[in-house]
């Protein structure tokens, strides 16, 4: 399958990822060969099997609503490129 | 008493008869580290003050030791999270990053008495065959210090074959446990999936992501297991079971065990040195009672693919949470928002990473999601189905690790695809959530160790570290050292 520097510029903008040229080029070429590739996976006949997200028969695990104490709010905050004593500060998203 | 020398059971035994206080033993890796980690690049943080601290604290406590690893040295791959302890997955987004909590396996840990050297370098969120990746430089194979010492968990798997710490715990998405062990020699074990609790292990594929021992020899591997395995209630994917009776169970009788040899693991494609070793473990172990079983494993030209589909998937989700905004890394000279978010994980993102996302996001999208990751699920059924059909034929499978033993580094990067063909042997084992070992059987003439494999049912652990240590009974690969690194 071709994949074009139009659809990487579109993954990219999901991913939140910006590029630059030349990397994206290179990103281009590498991405196709292993699409490509993956393509063997059409010489498999998968009609009728049920899609498999996890290995064992899991179910819900549901437990008693207790209340526990969770962790500090300046503990969490400490690890945060900018934040002030009670928040996460990013720049204005909403007008 | 060469401490070095010694497995991490033998050194917890010389702990409890006072022949070595656990603060001599922490003391002799810490020096380990400090000649020989200048060029190998093993760990990113050594956090020696704390581990003699702890040392003093544990030696009160030898008398009521509960594990026989109570007061051995040991250390973490960088991507499990350690209270107060950097944790960067090797990566330049997570910056300084200190978790506010420990991991269940390091609390775990903690409560047997291990003492931790630090945290260990690795591909950069666990994406890479050879260590490569990591934003704090590639680590080196300690038999060879022009080669890699494969990856993820590469500098789990130098620190323990060079002597600067008796075991590592590692993670393993595809591989990153048993293949480094191969290239460097030493023993490592994936378990099943479920078995060992993910929660403080940075995600990369959550959904095959396990973490295990890498050590110097399978009763180590199954002391360390004993501790880490058990279900707990803040991973909701772990699994109850009847765990921490592996050591006790292992006894080298392979009467009567079914191995399987899957001809396809053996055909074009494998270097012939490593195919004459990995079978040779047939011999010795038949020898000790096993039978052969040769069978076919008819889907493997598909696994690489399934499984870097939905890895890749995993990942474009799991690490979306890397934005410069809660913790870690973020970018300067931003205009607004999404800005922050596109310069920040442009700028803190390395290339493969880059590439794993850009690929997961892709198959994850509108018009290719049936065709890539839809497809990528139904043909894991087919495999977990080529499994266990081979699994009622014969107890356990052997197979290489990898095609070839340790590539020089920077042969690997300039290829993707082919850095992910190398991962053929392994991956099927996570997408089927079995237990899969790596043990050292050989030397290529290069005098590079060879890794073979042993894959196991469902809680098979048991069975394949019983074999494991049957081999390693009747061989002395495991015992051999290489020169290792030099201070710098």
């Amino acid at each position: 399958m071709k994949i074009t520097t139009q659809m990487v510029d579109y993954i990219s903008q999901l991913s939140r990822l910006s590029l630059p040229e030349e990397e994206k080029q290179t990103m281009t070429a590498q991405l196709e060969r292993i699409v490509d590739y993956m393509d063997v996976l059409n010489q498999l006949d998968t009609m009728g099997i049920e899609p498999m997200s996890h290995v064992f028969p899991v179910k819900n695990v549901l437990r008693e609503d207790v209340v526990e104490p969770s962790f500090d709010r300046a503990d969490l905050l400490a690890n945060a490129p900018v934040p002030d004593e009670e928040a996460f500060l990013t720049p204005k998203s909403v007008e | 008493m060469e401490l070095r020398a010694l497995t991490a059971l033998e050194l917890g035994a010389a702990i409890q008869k006072g022949e070595v206080s656990v603060a001599e033993a922490t003391q002799a890796a810490l020096d380990a580290i400090g000649e020989q980690d200048g060029t190998l690049n093993s760990f990113i943080t050594v956090t020696g003050e704390r581990a003699l601290e702890r040392a003093e604290r544990l030696q009160k406590g030898v008398k009521d030791a509960a594990s026989p690893l109570y007061g051995v040295p040991m250390a973490l791959k960088d991507n499990i999270c350690t209270k107060g302890v950097k944790t960067s997955c090797a990566s330049k987004i997570l910056g300084d990053f200190k978790p506010p909590y420990d991991a269940t396996v390091v609390e775990k840990l903690a409560a047997a008495g291990a003492v931790s050297l630090g945290k260990l370098n690795m591909d950069e969120f666990a994406m890479g065959s050879t260590s490569e990746t990591s934003y704090y430089g590639p680590t080196r194979n300690p038999w060879d210090l022009d080669r890699a010492p494969g990856g993820s968990s590469g500098g789990a798997a130098a620190a323990v074959a060079a002597g600067l710490g008796w075991y590592a715990i590692g993670s393993d998405t595809g591989g990153s446990i048993r293949q480094p062990a191969a290239y460097c020699g030493i023993t490592g074990m994936k378990p099943t999936y479920g078995t060992v609790s993910r929660y403080g292990l940075i995600a990369y594929a959550s959904s095959l992501d396990q973490m295990g021992p890498l050590c110097r020899d399978a009763a180590d591997c199954a002391a360390v297991l004993d501790v880490l395995q058990g279900r707990d209630r803040r991973d909701s994917t772990s699994l109850e079971g009847d765990y921490g009776h592996l050591l006790a169970s292992l006894t080298g009788d392979m009467r009567g065990m079914r191995i399987g040899i899957p001809s396809e693991c053996f055909a074009d494609g494998l270097d012939d040195e490593v195919r004459r070793s990995v079978l040779a473990v047939a011999d010795v172990l038949k020898r000790r009672g096993a039978q052969l079983v040769e069978l076919s494993f008819p889907v493997m030209e598909y696994v690489v693919p399934t499984y870097y589909i939905i890895a890749a998937a995993e990942a474009s989700s799991n690490l979306s949470r890397f934005d410069g905004v809660k913790y870690g890394w973020r970018a300067e000279g931003y205009e607004d928002l999404t800005d922050l978010y596109h310069r920040t994980r442009t700028q803190g993102f390395g290339l493969e990473v880059k590439r794993r996302i850009l690929l997961g996001t892709f198959v994850l999208s509108a018009g290719y999601y049936d065709a890539y990751y839809k497809k990528a699920l139904q043909v894991k059924a087919v495999i977990k189905n080529a499994f266990d059909q081979a699994f009622t034929c014969c107890d356990m499978l052997l197979t290489p690790v990898s095609p070839t033993t340790a590539p020089r580094i920077g042969e690997s990067l300039s290829d993707p695809l082919n850095m992910y063909l190398g991962d053929i042997y392994t991956v099927s084992v996570n997408l089927a959530g079995l237990p899969g070992l790596s043990m050292p059987c050989g030397f290529d003439s290069k005098g590079l160790p060879i890794g073979a494999q042993l894959i196991g049912p469902h809680f098979g652990e048991g069975r394949l570290l019983n074999a494991a240590h049957a081999f390693q009974r009747d061989t002395d690969y495991h015992k051999r050292t290489p020169k290792g690194g030099k201070r710098a």
